[in-house]
């Protein structure tokens, strides 16, 4: 009995070492926190990253702030979901070159605008107090070209 | 018994994960290291290099996408179809493109007694310019000066030995000579030299036409000695070294100078009152004797007239656009139409689903063409009255005013038609130069009223 525990925690020690090695490697931390440099960790995000620094919203809203929505659960599935498909279609490298956001993520960006602008939005004419509607006209605030 | 069962699960089961851990740790490894490698330096270049293959072991992603120029893709109104024909001793080629003059015989009528209407197909890819213009129809019907060399080869190296190291001596010595004697100075399509400096890989122009097309316009606007190499920003250079050839001209005088007729302006109707000015005629048209002309495709002036060249977004934007080769961005050296390439080339300003981008471009060339093809109708019929008119005794003021009113109604409507976007370029333009047309056409049908 204990001759096969050991056995079992060799083989699960070898691929915790693996795998510790690898998320390290890969910056896999970074990811937890707001930093938005972890988002440009692959260069696929390099022009996005770049474009933002040089948004209006730069010093006031990072990356998290507009695409990932409010309520600790809420946000780190997002984050979950996020990570697990980009780095999916990365690894594969099956995907367009200048990337479309889903519908989903296109949504939660959309509600994010009012986090910070209700106030303001709620009091003005038609159009500016819809959830989600800001895009359609303020759609490169955030990485003008 | 249980127990080694157990093991051997456990062990299949983590060699598994190690095995997928460790691919995936390879493949962060790779990417990482994709971001490094960013340029070759394989052979020197030097300014006495156009073989592109050279250039290729330098610039393997540009290369491989420059040889792709090959692929024959059609769009709905553009590209080009690969079609089968049996190779003659005169003709080698055993693929062409498809003939424009079959798809509408109206364009015959147009070009009577013209080379274009004995032979005009659709352009295919930069790879075939010199192979296609060698062994065009065209070239058995006149004999043509080797000013054509001018873009239908790499011409700047050849230009340079013909004039001893100067570049515009080299072009007047080519444009006077016949094209089959010019014809075995060249070797090459459009090259790498053609459009960068071989030093540091800049843009530049090395066509004369352009160099000199750009001074004389720029000098009617009072910049005088405008220089485009010194002078041109990079942004301008992803237009200009396209410009260089995909323009409207003509050649001048005896000595068969290739010229761009821009000092007026680069609008159609500005183009049209420098021919009138000079007088200058490609042609007697055979049937109605009208002094013609044939515009050849302005895409460089059309597109100055479009939303995009107000936006500062060039021709290599959309033609040539940016593509990912592992970390780097590699402009795109397969040179085709943007339908085929959506999501590089318009999804980076355009955030719409890529049928929905095609949808809006089909409306605005399905609505071009439809006018096209009313004023195409129209001038149709104008021939067919100015030929009557000749026998019939109408009057010579009559008939001259129809004559130049067909010039003119042709020279628009073939500057519509020639241009390589079906009117994408500067839809509204593309409309009114139409519009023009017609109402030339209307005045030289009137004329004929009064006999």
């Amino acid at each position: 009995m204990t001759k096969w525990l050991v056995v079992v925690a060799v083989f699960a020690g070898l691929v915790m070492g693996i795998g510790g090695y690898t998320f390290i490697y890969a910056k896999g931390a970074s990811y937890l926190t707001n930093d938005p440099a972890a988002c440009a960790n692959c260069h696929v995000m390099n022009d996005y990253y770049v474009k933002w620094q040089r948004s209006s919203h730069r010093s006031v809203a990072v990356c998290n702030d507009c695409h990932t929505p409010t309520g600790f659960l809420q946000k780190y599935m997002t984050k979950a979901s996020n990570g697990f498909w980009h780095s999916f279609y990365f690894t594969t490298g099956n995907f367009p070159d200048n990337i479309q956001i889903t519908p989903g993520n296109r949504t939660v960006a959309a509600d994010a605008c009012l986090k910070c602008h209700e106030p303001l939005t709620r009091s003005m004419s038609p159009g500016h107090d819809t959830p989600g509607s800001c895009l359609k006209c303020h759609g490169k605030i955030g990485h003008p070209q | 018994m249980k127990s080694p069962r157990l093991i051997f699960m456990t062990a299949a089961v983590a060699a598994l994960a190690a095995a997928g851990v460790t691919a995936l740790l390879v493949n962060i490894f790779e990417r990482k290291q994709e971001a490094r490698e960013t340029s070759f330096r394989v052979v020197e270049l030097n300014d006495e290099i156009d073989d592109a293959a050279v250039w290729g072991k330098n610039f393997p992603f540009q290369y491989d996408s420059y040889l792709r120029t090959v692929d024959q893709t059609r769009t709905r109104y553009g590209g080009s179809e690969a079609i089968q024909r049996t190779p003659t001793g005169a003709d080698p080629r055993s693929i062409v493109a498809q003939s424009r003059l079959e798809e509408d015989p109206r364009l015959k009528t147009m070009w009577n007694g013209y080379a274009f209407a004995v032979d005009f197909r659709e352009e295919r890819g930069h790879a075939y310019m010199l192979e296609d213009q060698t062994f065009t129809e065209r070239q058995n019907v006149v004999t043509q000066p080797g000013t054509c060399m001018h873009c239908h080869a790499s011409v700047y190296l050849p230009y340079k030995r013909l004039g001893r190291g100067d570049l515009i001596a080299g072009f007047e010595a080519m444009n006077k000579m016949p094209y089959k004697e010019a014809r075995p100075l060249v070797e090459h399509p459009v090259t790498c030299i053609d459009c960068h400096d071989p030093s540091n890989m800049k843009l530049r122009v090395t066509r004369p036409g352009f160099i000199e097309g750009m001074r004389e316009y720029k000098a009617a606007q009072g910049v005088p000695n405008y220089d485009v190499n010194a002078s041109a920003t990079h942004q301008e250079m992803r237009s200009f070294v396209c410009g260089q050839c995909h323009v409207e001209y003509y050649f001048k005088g005896s000595e068969k100078r290739l010229t761009y007729p821009w000092t007026k302006g680069l609008k159609a109707d500005e183009i049209l009152s420098y021919y009138e000015e000079n007088g200058f005629k490609d042609w007697t048209h055979a049937d109605t004797g009208a002094p013609a002309l044939k515009a050849q495709h302005p895409e460089f002036e059309m597109w100055n007239q479009g939303i995009h060249a107000k936006s500062g977004v060039t021709c290599a934007d959309c033609h040539m656009p940016y593509v990912r080769q592992g970390a780097m961005k590699v402009t795109d050296h397969h040179v085709r139409s943007p339908l085929l390439n959506i999501n590089n080339s318009c999804q980076v300003c355009h955030n719409w689903p890529e049928q929905e981008l095609l949808d809006r471009v089909h409306t605005i060339q399905d609505r071009t063409y439809k006018m096209r093809n009313t004023a195409m109708d129209a001038l149709v019929e104008l021939i067919g009255d100015l030929k009557l008119a000749r026998s019939n005794g109408t009057s010579v003021t009559a008939v001259t005013a129809a004559q130049a009113s067909q010039r003119r109604a042709q020279f628009l409507l073939d500057f519509i038609e020639a241009e390589n976007s079906m009117g994408f370029h500067a839809p509204q333009e593309a409309m009114r130069i139409l519009g023009l047309s017609i109402e030339h056409t209307r005045q030289g049908q009137r004329a004929l009223l009064v006999r």
